[in-house]
């Protein structure tokens, strides 16, 4: 399972890449794999904003439906539209082409507070 | 297998693919009489695309069918949180007896005191069982007693001109999924309650949510660990000491019948699974029946009707009445009477000791069964448990890459019914079993052996699982396709062969358009 050393994580599974002030933001390997075989996702349109923690989005498998939480805050940019025909790239490329939604950060402070890849890990391994 | 097997009959063969021009089921006799006017011309059309069938091979096509199916008239049914236990033949024969089955439902009172009665009675043995006296039995099902519930209490936190303030309504994490969803649906915002590591609530997390703002409780209980709350009686106390109201989801009521009651613990409404607990035939989707029982503070709410009860006790007169503040109807008519009866007649049948047995039973073979399949599954919650055991195949998953998904499809083929799987969401790889009373020692044991069998199957055949089902009707199905892109509508062979054609394809919901 790979967890990218640029990214940073939250303990709810989902992954931040940060540039020049906005964030691409998705699901972990390991969220990906619990979640086996995703048939759905409902994202937000560019336009919304969202606090740190919030509920973005709904993740759905064949075995389970999950809500998607807000590592960080901020105005969504842009949402993967391929998804809606494909969700299946979150299981091929969780990192990659399974992105869920960029944001422009309300606060760049807040990326402080998430962990860098050997944490996260780290918390799996403790689970 | 040969051609005429089941793999050879559904699926691909439909009574569409069976049909042939002009074969009839019954031929309609000539009328010679006066002939009444077509429809206007824009309702008809030329081909409805009907099958056309004999009558023998359509008896033979669902005959077929209805023994493909599997229910609790052809083994055990483990399905956790469901209760899917054996329903005695009597509750049949009582519902379709002619007095009740040809009963109109706009009769008017008068003419049907016999069923009101039962009804009536009914109200007051459910009042007795939950400690709840005020009964409302309308609500369809147990989702739909638990929106009748919640309801009922935020008429009252509004009649208390409390309702700007109360918005919010605690749910254990171990709740069932429709507890959330019905505060919800109800208007309130959820507030989750973490479970600590005995699978009770996290007593911390709890106590800091208390606070003016908390509309309700709601809690299941036993939860869908299979675990009594501990401290319930505590916990209802500090609720209703900040203002709110408890509700209880008496889904799991299997595992407390005749020995514990809600009321008693101080809930003050909680909604019954009459086709779970009380023995009527359910399961994909229905019918079902939901009743909603409160305290006489509250039954002034209760939805419409209930069955009031006046006149002598040697010459009863039986009415429907709309409480004085009812939040309205649930259902048309009284709701489902059949289910009502059959639910009656269990519990005539088996009396208070008989009802106080079952819940005996139903821990002891739920324990039972933990106890045999212990040390071959994980148990991440390893104490006695009420009616139903979580298991996780997490084990089986790390060690040999077996998920729970190929544990349940095994089951499939060892001639069981699979447990419920991957819930409760706090388990990873769960597997809820919930054997019920109606399992017979030997049946108990049965079960366990086969999970030990799978167990050992897992580390060292693991192929066999992966291939599960092999003995089904239909082997493994491609679960996730079928979510992805779903065919919704049947076509005829030829016409995008199974595929909607391209321009009458259903608009596919996509990401965000729910938002």
């Amino acid at each position: 399972m790979e967890f990218p050393e640029e990214l940073r994580y939250t303990p709810k599974d989902e992954w931040v890449r940060q540039q020049d002030g906005e964030a691409d933001i998705g699901i972990t390997d390991y969220a990906q794999d619990e979640l086996s075989d995703i048939v759905f996702v409902d994202l937000p349109e560019p336009g919304a904003s969202f606090a740190k923690g919030d509920a973005f989005g709904v993740i759905e498998s064949v075995k389970a439906v999950s809500d998607l939480y807000m590592p960080v805050g901020g105005e969504v940019l842009a949402r993967n539209e391929r998804l809606a025909e494909e969700p299946e790239l979150v299981n091929e490329s969780p990192y990659g082409d399974g992105w869920l939604i960029r944001v422009r950060l309300a606060d760049p402070t807040e990326l402080d507070d998430l962990l860098n890849a050997a944490d996260y890990q780290a918390q799996l391994s403790s689970d | 297998m040969n051609a005429n097997g089941p793999q050879q009959d559904i699926g691909a063969n439909l009574t569409f693919d069976r049909s042939r021009p002009g074969r009839r089921g019954v031929e309609v006799s000539r009328w010679d009489g006066e002939r009444a006017e077509s429809p206007p011309s824009h309702l008809l059309r030329d081909n409805v695309n009907l099958p056309e069938l004999s009558q023998g091979e359509l008896v033979r096509y669902y005959t077929r069918l209805s023994t493909l199916n599997f229910g609790v008239d052809s083994g055990s049914y483990p399905l956790g949180s469901c209760t899917m236990k054996y329903n005695p033949k009597v509750n049949d024969l009582v519902a379709n007896s002619p007095g009740f089955s040809n009963m109109h439902p706009l009769a008017a009172d008068e003419n049907v005191q016999g069923t009101l009665g039962i009804l009536y009675d009914l109200q007051e043995a459910l009042g007795n069982i939950t400690g709840l006296p005020a009964v409302g039995l309308a609500s369809a099902a147990g989702a739909q007693g638990e929106f009748a519930g919640m309801l009922m209490i935020k008429r009252a936190i509004e009649a208390r001109g409390e309702l700007d303030r109360r918005r919010r309504v605690l749910v254990p994490d171990s709740a069932h999924g429709t507890n959330p969803a019905t505060a919800a649906m109800v208007g309130f915002t959820v507030t989750e309650i973490p479970s600590g590591p005995d699978g009770c609530m996290d007593p911390e997390a709890f106590e800091r949510e208390l606070d003016d703002t908390v509309a309700a409780l709601m809690i299941t209980l036993p939860s869908t660990l299979g675990l009594w709350e501990k401290g319930i009686e505590d916990v209802v106390k500090k609720v209703h000491n900040v203002g709110g109201y408890v509700y209880g989801d008496g889904a799991n009521l299997n595992a407390i019948l005749g020995r514990i009651r809600f009321g008693d613990l101080g809930f003050d409404v909680c909604h019954l699974n009459l086709h779970k607990t009380f023995s009527t035939p359910h399961g994909g989707g229905g019918p079902g029946a939901g009743p909603v029982c409160t305290t006489n503070e509250l039954a002034h709410y209760l939805p419409a009707p209930v069955i009031t009860r006046s006149g002598s006790a040697e010459e009863p007169s039986y009415a429907l009445e709309r409480p004085s503040q009812s939040i309205g109807r649930m259902q048309q008519f009284h709701g489902n009477v059949g289910v009502l009866i059959r639910a009656y007649t269990y519990i005539r049948t088996l009396g208070f000791g008989g009802l106080r047995e079952t819940s005996g039973t139903a821990v002891l073979n739920a324990n039972y069964l933990r106890t045999l399949v212990e040390g071959h599954y994980a148990l991440p919650y390893p104490s006695r448990v009420m009616h139903e055991v979580v298991f996780s195949g997490s084990r089986q998953k790390r060690d040999h890459g077996i998920r729970t998904y190929d544990i349940a499809k095994r089951i499939i083929d060892m001639g069981f019914h699979p447990p419920t799987v991957y819930f409760p969401l706090i388990v990873a790889e769960a597997l809820m079993m919930e054997p019920t009373e109606t399992e017979s020692r030997e049946g108990v044991e049965a079960f366990a052996e086969a999970l030990i069998a799978i167990a050992e199957e897992a580390a060292n055949e693991p192929g066999l699982l992966h291939e599960a089902p092999t003995t089904a009707p239909i082997g493994r199905l491609d679960e996730a396709t079928a979510a992805r892109r779903p065919v919704l509508r049947w076509q005829p062979a030829g016409e995008g062969a199974g595929q909607p054609p391209a321009e009458k394809a259903p608009e596919k919901d996509t990401a965000g358009a729910r938002a």
